[in-house]
């Protein structure tokens, strides 16, 4: 079985963002990249489906400029057999929708019977493309999935999904499309011998014309980047603490009219 | 009609719409200056919701009412949508972040090949374009955004826009357009409830109080609770809180959690990473509670108290009660 597990590089959490000259993206001189967290629920749970059933291959896929094959660098250090690199000027500023037609230009290729997404990639936080990739190929897609498994011949996945009160459980023919919760798994940790095996492992750079795209302007663009605006400055409420209390329960009350 | 506002329905499935609607009704209307329509897929509508939708403002309902419409499927909702949207045009399609509509309103927007603005805290118009604003990189900017050609589609964060003012009497004509459902292939099996605290759910609570680190153990979490059921708040954790196995992922505010935005936000023993900010740093008023006077989360809070949480939770529940016994 051939899954495909779609990544995004992304700023580390903790990474300080600012805008760059170009108002319209962040200043990437000093930033850590990382694989987006859900991401790699996402490229843990494909792993496993394949130690669970003995064969088949896991692609990682990546849209992204030169710095995108460190990531998926990582993928193939966890396991991934093999990874593409969607690196084309093309694409630079590519919305959700034009990333979805990159992937599903990619999975009309690739062919596989599953595609396994993260929730949302933890920069922009669009949370689209999963979806739309789904549209596009016209599969069944399920969203924040919190468990899954495929049945022994290959033909369906159930999967629950995360909605409000409870979860949500559905049986979708293959090929799917998945979107990854946390809670899902607990991703592995690259061993010292993944990492020397990524090594050898084939990263192939893909081209817009390789997959019949040409440029197209995106659908949303960023018109620009701001900083949020400051709080308004914090009271730190002195005295003991029933003094404090009171006078919390007042301020919200009387001053934030919060309660 | 052609270039109406329209905004789709996110109900309670039980035929009635969620006050979150309240609040994509009213934006719409601020932006539209009239036309706005509601758009209700749904097996069960009543007559109530109905009249919930006309006096929040809306013109007109068109509801799409059918039994194969529960449970939700995109691949269903997404092609009944976008037969409705090819016939009548709408200038722009809102809808609100909620657990369908995050996979809905994308799909959606592929379907008619235009743009989509997930998350916005802010719409404005500017000249004949919509802008939309929305956090990005964790919360730490704001990104603005524009559509290059419409329907604009775009879902609104909960608790960020201000409710329609209610028109008491005013009602929504009613079309019911025939509904012809593409084939579904998602074959359901079972939904499986979580065990109710009997306290809001967190995306949509006006009040969240969450506890962090700080709270020592799964055990202690009755206290915010007893306060939740108090102040009428959801219950939420840091992810510290979650990873230690103290509390269900669900109930994880944060950038791997849940994103949320309340008129009142309440953290014990919380100490403010990025990743907890990501996910509240757009509530209104924010109070931390922390016994270490450097805790990050201070920074952001309009009040503060340096203090034990184990001291001031019960004195707080105590005060709250005597406030709203009144």
């Amino acid at each position: 079985m051939k899954i495909l597990v779609a990544i995004k590089q992304v700023p580390d959490t903790a990474t300080q963002v600012k805008v760059g000259a170009d108002p319209r993206v962040i200043d990437t001189a000093s930033i850590t990249w990382i694989v987006s967290p859900y991401d790699e629920f996402a490229v843990e749970e494909a792993l496993r489906i394949k130690e669970k059933r003995g064969q088949g291959e896991v692609v990682a896929v990546s849209l992204g400029p030169d710095r995108v094959k460190e990531a998926l660098r990582s993928c193939l250090a966890m396991g991934c057999d093999r990874a593409l690199h969607l690196n084309d000027a093309v694409w630079n500023g590519a919305d959700t929708l034009a990333t979805a037609r990159a992937l599903a230009a990619v999975a009309k290729q690739e062919q596989p019977q599953l595609v396994l997404c993260g929730r949302q990639a933890i920069d922009d936080d669009m949370g689209a493309v999963t979806a739309q990739l789904a549209e596009l190929l016209g599969w069944p897609c399920a969203y924040w999935i919190m468990e899954e498994a495929v049945d022994a011949d290959g033909k369906t996945v159930r999967a629950a999904r995360q909605v409000e009160g409870g979860l949500e459980v559905f049986d979708l023919p293959l090929p799917a499309v998945l979107a990854a919760q946390k809670g899902l798994n607990e991703p592995r940790y690259p061993t010292l011998k993944g990492i020397m095996g990524a090594k050898k492992k084939e990263i192939r750079d893909v081209k817009a014309s390789d997959l019949g795209i040409g440029a197209e302007p995106p659908q949303l663009s960023v018109i620009g980047l701001e900083a949020l605006p400051p709080r308004p400055p914090g009271r730190i409420i002195q005295g003991d603490v029933p003094t404090a209390v009171k006078e919390l329960v007042r301020s919200l009350r009387e001053d934030a009219k919060a309660i | 009609m052609a270039n109406a506002f329209w905004c789709i329905v996110e109900d309670d499935r039980q035929g009635a719409p969620k006050k979150v609607m309240s609040e994509v009704i009213g934006e719409a209307s601020r932006l539209a200056g009239g036309q706005v329509e509601a758009v209700w897929l749904t097996d069960k509508a009543t007559d109530a919701g109905l009249k919930q939708l006309g006096e929040w403002g809306a013109g007109k309902v068109w509801l799409l009412e059918n039994a194969g419409l529960a449970p939700y499927r995109s691949e269903v909702w997404a092609g009944v949508l976008a037969d409705l949207a090819a016939k009548q045009s709408p200038r722009a399609i809102l809808g609100a972040v909620t657990s369908r509509q995050r996979e809905l309103v994308p799909r959606l927007a592929a379907k008619l090949g235009v743009g989509l603005a997930a998350d916005c805290v802010a719409l404005a118009m500017d000249g004949d374009k919509l802008v939309a604003t929305r956090p990005v990189y964790a919360g730490k900017l704001l990104a603005k955004v524009t559509w290059a050609k419409g329907p604009w589609v775009a879902t609104l964060r909960p608790n960020v826009f201000r409710p329609a003012d209610a028109q008491p009497g005013k009602t929504a004509a009613v079309e019911r357009p025939a509904v012809s459902l593409p084939a579904a292939v998602m074959k359901f099996v079972e939904r499986r409830e979580e065990v109710s605290t009997g306290l809001p759910e967190l995306a949509e609570a006006e009040i969240v109080i969450s506890g962090g680190r700080g709270m020592k153990g799964p055990e202690n979490y009755v206290i915010l609770e007893d306060m939740g059921r108090v102040i009428g708040a959801a219950v939420g954790a840091s992810r510290a809180a979650v990873d230690a196995g103290w509390r269900p992922h669900r109930f994880q505010i944060g950038q791997t959690g849940r994103t949320i935005s309340p008129k009142l936000y309440l953290g014990f023993g919380v100490s403010g990473a990025i990743q907890h900010l990501a996910g509240m740093r757009t509530s209104k008023i924010i109070v931390a509670v922390n016994k270490d006077a450097e805790a990050p989360i201070f920074k952001i809070a309009d009040y503060g108290i340096v203090a034990d949480l184990f001291e001031v939770v019960p004195e707080l529940t105590k005060e709250f009660k005597r406030l709203l016994e009144k």
